[in-house]
Order: C-alpha cells, then structure tokens, then sequence
C-alpha cells in the first residue's frame, strides 16, 4: 500500500469575512497549500462545501474554483483546466473530500491531489441561514416540523444528560476546553478564553443548549496537498505527515431512526476500521480532533472512540482529561468552538492543524511529541461520519 | 411552491400511515418498502394509533425561514406505542412545561406556510398531552 503524504497545508483565518467571496477564500487556501508543498501540482482538485447552492446560489464549485484558482494541466498544448469536482456530505463534507483525494492518489490514477474545503456562511443570516442548515436534515421528516441541526443536538443533549444525571453545567468543559486552546491559533475565530461563571449565566438558546454549546458558523477555507511519498521532492521542507487511515461509516439518515440516539455508531465504526486497517491501537493516539459542533457532539464522538465509557464522555472535560496536558489532548487549535465551524471546510481545517500538530509548529498549543492524530468530521448528528489517522513521520 | 412534494405525504402527514414488515413484524414509519430491522422487502401499509411519549425535547427561538410566526415552539422525539421514533412539535401545551415520560397523542396542526399569504398551508402531524375523560 503507498504511502500517502500531506504535503502541503493552507487555511484563512476563520470569521465573518464580509469583504471575501467563496472563490476569494478558497483561491487563498489553495495558493498558501500549493506553496507549503514547495510548488507541487495538483492534477485533481477534489472541493468540500456543504451549502453553497443555498448560501451563495452557487453550484459547480469544482470547476469555479480550479479556473478562478488557474489550476491548469501540465501538458503545454493542452493548457485546460485539471480534474475537479464537488463533494458534499453535510459536515463531514471535509472529511469525506480528503477521503477522495485519498483514494485518488493510493489508487496511482493521481499523482498530486488538491482537496481544498470552502465555506460562506455569511452570504446569508438568520433565518435563511438556519433553513439551509436544516437542509442537512430530513425534509419531509425532520425539516418540515421545524427542526434545526442545533434542536437535534438539543434533543439529544437534554435525553442524554437526563439519562446520565449531568448537571447543567456538565458539559461546559468542552467549550472552555476550546476556547482556551483558540487563545493559542491565531486563525481561530474566538481567541478568548472563557469562565465557567460565563456558561452557567449564559441564556439557554434551544435548550438545554446555551450559546456557548454550540459552535459559530463562519466563513474560511482550508486546503490540503496529498502525494505519495516516493514523489515528494528530494528537499521537501518539512517533516513528513502520512494519512495512516482514511474511512467512512454511515447511520440512519434521521436521529429519530437511530435504534439508539444516545451513540454515534457511525463514529464509532469509522474510527475502529481506521485502528484496524492502520495496525496503529487506540492508545497511541496523541490528539483527537472531534466534531465539536455542539459540547455534546463532543462527548458522544470521545464515548463512540473509545476513549470513554458510554455516558462518560462529559467526566473527560470536567475532569480536563481533553486538555492540551490531558490524557487525550483534543480540539488542540480550539476545535469548532473557538477556532470556528467552516461547515464544509471543517474537515480540512482538521487536516491542516493535526499536521500542523505532528510538524511540531503548533507553538502554545503543541502536543509534546505529538505522533499520531485522530480527526473526525460528522454530517449530521453522526448520520455519516468520516475519520482520518495521520502519523507523524521522523 | 412545492405542491407535489407535500401532496405526495398526505397519507403519513394526515394519517400517520406508515408499513408493517411481513417477515418480523417490525412497524416501520416512515415508510420505505424495505425494513430497516431485517432488511427485506415490506410494502404492506400500517395506521399507527398515535399514542406515544415524549422521548426528548427542546425548544426552538432562532427559528428557520418559514416557522418565524410560529417561533418559539417545542419540538420533539415522540417513541410511538408501536415502536418507531418520531419528530414533530409538541402542541396545546397551555400553562404546562413537557416533560421526558409525558404520554402523548397526534392531532393534525398547521406546520408552515410556504411563501406570502398566496403560499400553500402545509398540515401534518403535532403531538399534544394526552385528553383523559
């Protein structure tokens, strides 16, 4: 099996970026990943987004993205465009676009592969915002009753802390956790920390939901280079990360269809294949960087890898077992709570800083000898969700 | 407008009409010809009674397009008597606050309108408290 090597990363930082467009954002992430690989080119762009139809009007990225960004074959008479198309698979649309990228350069039919992640959320505000989020939901099931993505987190927080007699403020180490950890990425959205006093004043806002459990929707685009190793330049200039695993499971569309909403057995299938296929064991995993979309998304994804037994998960961010001297550091550069929720370019914003992670370049926020990174994004309440394992190599 | 797409629910949004699987007896809503248990085929149609209890729920402030008028309102996972799970709002609620446990009972509500006031009223199923004699 090839090697398939993270050659170059790049990322904007993640906000409201009123004065950027979707093309402007990714062509940014896109020229600093090119440049990061010491110039390597691509020849296929493979584009995260979740909601651009809905967000910007705006559909076709794949190609938009490549002509806007000139990514152009090699071949001197035929200057066109290169491969590139669109993938989508709600928020896990970052992870299952670098899966593709994956699979089209181990397959050997691509040589270099661009995955580039792009989100515009603030085209729109409001209530149109939240009516393109539920499309991630079931329409006529779901959506139509007036069920939002954050109401589902709700649902099942408020089932899960009932269950397992959380206090109210039981899940508030997963926002501070992250919001300690954005103060150290200076491409984070939020880089304050906050107290806990702050959680237990904050309003509920879909409860048992508070602000501070659920992560902000921004814009930002993040890109990734992939090759493998035996085609990385001789002085290729930083120390090598590999995809040790990539994999995919899926549950039941709906949440209301889960034999049991209270497990994302989809999390837990994608992360056990990826411990099997890569030979690498849970215990030596370094980093987690979960789909923190919401505090409780946070718990179920730590239950679902093992690190913690079911209806546990919240005793690791009360207990700081998550913290950067944790025993399972997580959300290392803020996580989708204080670094932001890019929708579809989540995934490849978790590429970015898990490789950041294992280069050792993460400053404040390194993970000493941090060799192996765990990276998850999840399309609805774990409807889908796609893991990678990247390796450090010395 | 999406006439069609509404129209073409009418049996489970008005009737809760879902599927029965021949071979294990799984009650299936909603339905989808295959059942999600066994996996074989499972086409023969099945009026569940509406009962059922409140699972979980929560309330919704910053609502999407199309449910502002009605913001805010209680959605919830309803488990029905027969089995199956189900996502609706939480209606006739009056002075009491729902809870996980409260038995409960489908009637058929306004669940949005489509566009203006020319737009379409599209009914379906809420659940409220269960009316006792």
């Amino acid at each position: 099996m090839a090697e398939i090597i993270i050659a170059g990363i790049g990322q904007t930082a993640v906000g409201e970026h009123w004065d950027e467009s979707l093309r402007t954002l990714a062509g940014q992430a896109i020229q600093a990943a090119i440049q990061d690989s010491g110039g390597l080119r691509p020849q296929a762009l493979y584009v995260s987004n979740m909601l651009a139809p809905s967000l910007s009007r705006q559909t076709h990225l794949g190609t938009l993205l490549a002509d806007c960004a000139g990514l152009r074959q090699d071949d001197p008479v035929l200057r066109t465009g290169i491969e590139a198309v669109t993938v989508e698979a709600g928020g896990a649309s970052g992870g299952a676009a670098l899966r593709q990228g994956y699979l089209a350069v181990a397959s050997g039919m691509v040589d270099v592969a661009l995955v580039a992640g792009v989100e515009k959320f603030t085209d729109v505000i409001g209530p149109e915002q939240e009516a393109a989020l539920a499309t991630v939901a079931d329409a006529d099931y779901e959506s139509i009753h007036g069920l939002t993505l954050t109401a589902q987190a709700a649902l099942i927080a408020r089932r899960y802390m009932h269950e397992n007699q959380v206090p109210a403020d039981g899940l508030a180490g997963f926002p501070l956790t992250a919001h300690a950890n954005g103060a150290g990425n200076k491409n984070a959205m939020y880089r304050k920390p906050v107290a806990m006093e702050a959680y237990q004043q904050a309003e509920p806002v879909c409860d048992p939901l508070n602000i501070y459990d659920i992560a902000p929707n921004a814009d930002g685009a993040a890109a990734v280079i992939l090759t493998r190793r035996e085609l990385l330049p001789k002085d290729f200039p930083h120390p090598v990360v590999r995809l040790a695993a990539s994999t995919i499971a899926s549950d039941t569309f709906s949440l209301s269809e889960r034999r049991d909403p209270l497990w994302f057995s989809a999390a837990q299938a994608s992360v056990e294949k990826a411990f099997q296929v890569s030979g690498i064991p849970r215990k030596k995993v370094d980093l987690f960087e979960y789909y923190d979309a919401f505090a409780i998304f946070a718990a179920l994804s730590l239950e679902a890898a093992g690190f913690a037994k079911r209806g546990k998960g919240w005793e690791m961010a009360r207990d700081a077992s998550i913290a950067l001297t944790g025993s399972i550091p997580c959300a290392t550069m803020g996580g989708l709570k204080a670094r932001g929720n890019p929708g579809g370019a989540t995934g490849i914003y978790q590429a970015v800083e898990a490789t950041v992670q294992l280069r050792g370049q993460a400053g404040a926020n390194q993970v000493p000898k941090a060799r192996y990174a765990l990276i998850q994004s999840l399309g609805g309440p774990a409807s889908i969700a796609v893991t990678h394992l990247l390796e450090g190599l010395a | 407008m999406e006439i069609p797409r509404h129209w073409r629910l009418n049996q489970q949004r008005f009737g809760l009409i879902g599927e029965v699987c021949q071979h294990c007896q799984t009650k299936i809503f909603p339905p989808r010809d295959i059942c999600p248990a066994c996996g074989k085929e499972a086409k023969t149609s099945y009026a569940f009674s509406g009962r059922g209890e409140v699972f979980s729920f929560s309330t919704i402030y910053e609502p999407p397009s199309g449910f502002d008028e009605t913001a805010p309102y209680t959605v919830a996972l309803v488990k029905l008597v027969e089995g199956p799970m189900v996502t609706a709002q939480l209606t006739d609620l009056g002075e009491s606050l729902p809870e996980i446990g409260m038995p409960v009972e489908m009637v058929t509500r306004r669940l949005r309108e489509d566009g203006d006031e020319r737009g379409m009223l599209i009914y379906g199923y809420k659940f409220r408290p269960v009316i006792t004699a």
